[in-house]
């Protein structure tokens, strides 16, 4: 001891917040025997895959999960197939059928915005994840999506949300106790020590895992380009001085007016440019209709 | 919509992120300071200390600079990035992270989950109140937590009329509180919060150093590459898809270097190997190692480790290895902590079980004493005690090395309390001994003595454990072993390990790890198949030391054959036939398959 003022090395900012998350990751993967991580497509479960793959040195050891609306902008379903198959990934959607099929969504001008998402990725979520619903498992050899024969419920559900994203999600733990309802009790939750995270469940409860819940949304970016991650090409502009900067369906999601075209751009605008000072998800209506800032949809699992 | 978000909350990779917690007991202050701190430091949003004044002189309430506190708390309710617990101000030379950690002791989970990640602490304390419950508390778990950074905020002190004397007497008594409890605050600042005074701006007359300046003086916590290597074992893959043939052991390190070549001690097995290489994924090869990193290695040598073992560099100061040890522990669970209970100690990639030996000192918060334990620790209070782990574990003392020197406990599925080790304590008997003293006492026996049925079946019973490193040889050889003493005329039985994970274990005790689960099904199982007369074969390979201690102890009264392949008994040369053979004359060497019974 005493040579405090030694350089040391791997304690940037974005290194110490990798090392966690691998952790965490290495935890999750340690203590649930089934275990699976939703991708939503977007920029901040896309960082999260990597992460996994930082973790378990190459491989991805479980499947991933994406609820599938039937909403999303297309290139979000072409993206994903394309990593599934580049990178050998177990993946697997689910989807709320009746409510397609019946047409009781937003869309279809039946139910409300709010009323759709919980039909839509809260109820097919929870149904997917317990099993008693479908589940689409792509195969690699056909590139094209078969009736996946495992109806085991996941009792481990890892995700890619971030404390900094909207208020319900600042009060999250990094394991995140579910009942059998799939409710999150937000009032009393487990504490968390050092590293030592809860583990250990009752049968019957499941668990959310949130690797990236210290992650700011300039922090993913800037993870971004330093691991040269590739993301879906919706988060540019294209030239006509429009992207996304959150990624929905297309019915209740709006590009922002923004020139970046690369990732070190959309870094510069939300550190000191124009988006210094807009909250990341007002292009996404949904939130805007829920006074509770989505508490109400993520008690019900909504993610 | 445009809302405001507090201002460079990302980490600008060349400006040092700091994390402080704000402690002290309720309405000392605290919601106060951080409001001066995020104004006086320009931290605040755009326009929302003037929206809030705004607010305040239309309902005719006299402007407080906590209400910004509050103000930024309901903001986040509509949907923006500050949250409950974390703000965000920065100084001439750093950002912080502050973390508001609530007074109420209703809250001390909450309280210790935001501590536990900050690397200094303000503590507040109210002048014109003085020391109270929550200020000894929360500095008794800073302590604990092994925050070691603290500054101490006298506040209010126009309340007392800026006495001096108050303010001494304040530090002397804290002082005196604190040190006999190990902890030394770098300061004490008298401030008023209220308007600023000492938080960022000197105020008139005073010549120390204000809280900012306090904040900025705390350094980064460095020197973990100088100390002792320490990796605990998190985990050992081997993913086979893409022909991938690494086995990886992975982990942190928590401090210390490792480079490629070194060779490694595994506690509390004591398996030795050498470093092969350092894996990462989407980086180029790596000869070294530091603390801090989440990385894996592979060996030269392959040996079998466990999850949960320590490794450590070979010539380093080994870790400490022992089942018993003094510790300072604070409880959180709804049901105290008490004697004869299993619990789950979960230390560094460790999950062993536990239970509480003893309570030496609690901590009595509100007379500021330490007094004689007693039976157990109530909810709340912080406690020395001695603690037993049903296995060996590895550590270090926490003031060695803080990161494998704590550990949680675990009740009933939750975390339930936290402390750190202080001494490493010889063990006495032992939690499994226990176990099967007391289970011996009321073990209910049937109208037939097992001599009775050793004699009339011409053979002893006996538990016979078959270890070696080839689990699959192993089980063909005890099949067969199986089946020649059966083919002589004897009862024996082939017990499966693996049907024992699958159907006992299933569900029936999930707060313990499949392992320690394990060992006990196959002990408890051997008692009742041996006292009924049987031979029992069980291939277990790769068990260790201790693992057969804890089968040996809970087969008593009856005992326990290994049978080594590692020790010379065979090689992997012979074909089974003369291996069983062996293993059957050994058998009647031991007297277990005697020429006649007496």
């Amino acid at each position: 001891m005493g040579k405090s003022d030694q350089k040391e090395v791997g304690v940037d900012p974005l290194s110490k917040l990798e090392a966690r998350s691998v952790h965490i990751l290495r935890e999750a993967y340690r203590e649930f025997k089934n275990l699976c991580m939703l991708w939503s497509i977007g920029k901040d479960s896309t960082v999260l895959l990597w992460l996994a793959r930082r973790a378990f040195f190459g491989h991805v050891p479980f499947p991933l999960v994406h609820i599938d609306t039937h909403f999303k902008i297309p290139e979000m379903i072409s993206y994903r197939d394309r990593l599934a198959l580049d990178w050998k990934l177990t993946m697997v959607y689910g989807e709320n059928a009746k409510a397609l099929a019946e047409g009781t969504t937003f869309p279809a001008g039946r139910v409300d915005r709010l009323t759709c998402c919980r039909l839509l990725k809260s109820e097919a979520l929870k149904h997917t994840l317990s099993g008693e619903w479908p589940r689409y498992r792509m195969n690699h050899k056909t590139g094209r999506y078969d009736l996946d024969e495992n109806r085991e419920p996941y009792t481990g559900v890892i995700a890619g949300v971030r404390a900094d994203e909207e208020g319900s999600r600042s009060k999250e733990r990094t394991f995140s106790p579910r009942d059998r309802q799939n409710e999150w009790d937000v009032g009393d939750q487990p504490p968390e020590l050092w590293n030592q995270y809860k583990t250990d469940f009752a049968p019957g409860t499941h668990v959310r895992v949130h690797p990236l819940l210290d992650w700011t949304e300039t922090n993913i970016w800037e993870y971004i380009e330093r691991e040269n991650i590739p993301v879906v090409s919706l988060y540019f502009d294209q030239g006509n001085g429009t992207r996304y900067r959150s990624l929905g369906c297309y019915p209740c999601t709006t590009p922002i007016s923004s020139p970046a075209r690369t990732v070190k751009e959309i870094i510069e605008e939300l550190k000191s440019g124009r988006l210094s000072n807009v909250a990341e998800r007002s292009g996404r209506a949904q939130d805007k209709e829920d006074g509770g800032g989505l508490e109400t949809l993520r008690r019900e699992g909504y993610m | 919509m445009t809302n405001a978000v507090s201002p460079s909350l990302g980490s600008s990779p060349e400006r040092e992120q700091f994390s402080v917690v704000m402690v002290g007991h309720v309405d000392h202050g605290k919601s106060t300071v951080i409001g001066r701190l995020l104004a006086d430091t320009d931290s605040l949003p755009q326009g929302k200390l003037e929206q809030v004044k705004a607010l305040c002189q239309r309902t005719a309430k006299p402007f407080e600079y906590a209400f910004l506190l509050d103000a930024l708390k309901d903001e986040q309710a509509q949907g923006i990035t500050i949250d409950t617990a974390r703000c965000f101000f920065k100084s001439a030379s750093r950002d912080y992270i502050l973390i508001d950690a609530p007074g109420h002791v209703e809250f001390l989970k909450n309280m210790v989950t935001g501590a536990a990640r900050a690397e200094a602490a303000m503590l507040v304390i109210d002048a014109h109140e003085g020391v109270k419950e929550n200020s000894r508390r929360h500095g008794y778990l800073l302590s604990l937590l092994g925050v070691r950074q603290i500054v101490v905020l006298v506040n209010k002190m126009d309340l007392v009329n800026n006495d001096p004397h108050v303010f001494e007497k304040i530090k002397e008594d804290y002082s005196a509180f604190l040190s006999r409890i190990g902890v030394f605050p770098t300061g004490f600042v008298p401030v008023v919060a209220r308007d600023g005074i000492n938080i960022v701006q000197r105020g008139a007359g005073y010549t120390g150093k204000t809280v900012l300046e306090h904040l900025d003086a705390f350094r980064k916590s460095s020197g973990l590459d100088q100390k002792p290597f320490r990796f605990p074992l998190q985990d050992v893959y081997k993913f086979t898809e893409e022909n991938d043939e690494r086995r990886i052991l992975a982990g942190t390190v928590e401090t210390g270097v490792l480079n490629v070549g070194d060779p490694v001690v595994f506690f509390p097995s004591g398996k030795k190997s050498t470093i092969k290489t350092i894996e990462a994924f989407n980086r180029s090869p790596q000869n070294q190692t530091h603390a801090g990193e989440t990385t894996g290695v592979t060996l030269t040598e392959e040996i079998y480790v466990r999850p949960g073992e320590l490794m450590f560099k070979d010539g380093d100061t080994p870790p400490l290895s022992g089942s018993r040890f003094r510790a300072n522990l604070f409880w959180l669970g709804r049901a105290p902590l008490v004697k004869d209970k299993r619990y789950k100690l979960k230390l560094a990639a460790a999950r062993v079980p536990v239970r509480l030996v003893d309570v030496l000192n609690v901590l009595d918060a509100g007379s500021m004493t330490l007094e004689t334990g007693g039976r157990q620790v109530e909810r709340h209070e912080v406690a020395e005690c001695l603690l037993e782990t049903g296995r060996p574990v590895a550590f270090d003392l926490a003031l060695d090395n803080p990161a494998t020197g704590r550990f949680v406990i675990v009740d009933d599925f939750e975390i339930a309390g936290g402390g750190i080790v202080l001494e490493a304590t010889p063990t006495e008997g032992g939690l499994v001994r226990d176990h099967v003293s007391r289970r011996e006492a009321s073990w209910e026996r049937g109208a037939v003595s097992l001599v009775e049925r050793e004699k009339a079946q011409g053979h002893r019973a006996k538990f016979v454990v078959l270890t070696g490193d080839k689990e699959d040889r192993l089980r063909a050889l005890g099949k067969k072993l199986e089946r020649r003493l059966f083919e002589r005329g004897h009862r024996s039985y082939y017990l499966a390990p693996a049907n024992v994970d699958q159907g006992l274990d299933s569900d029936v005790m999930p707060s313990f790890d499949r392992d320690d689960t394990r060992w006990r099904f196959l002990g408890e199982l051997g008692r009742f198949l041996t006292e009924g007369g049987h031979l029992v074969i069980t291939p277990l390979a790769n068990a260790e030391e201790a693992d057969l201690l804890v089968l040996k102890e809970l087969n008593r009264p009856q005992e326990v054959l290994v049978l080594d392949a590692r020790t010379g008994v065979w090689d992997s040369a012979q074909d089974d036939e003369t291996v069983v053979s062996r293993w059957v004359s050994l058998l009647r060497e031991r007297d277990i398959l005697p020429d006649f019974m007496i």
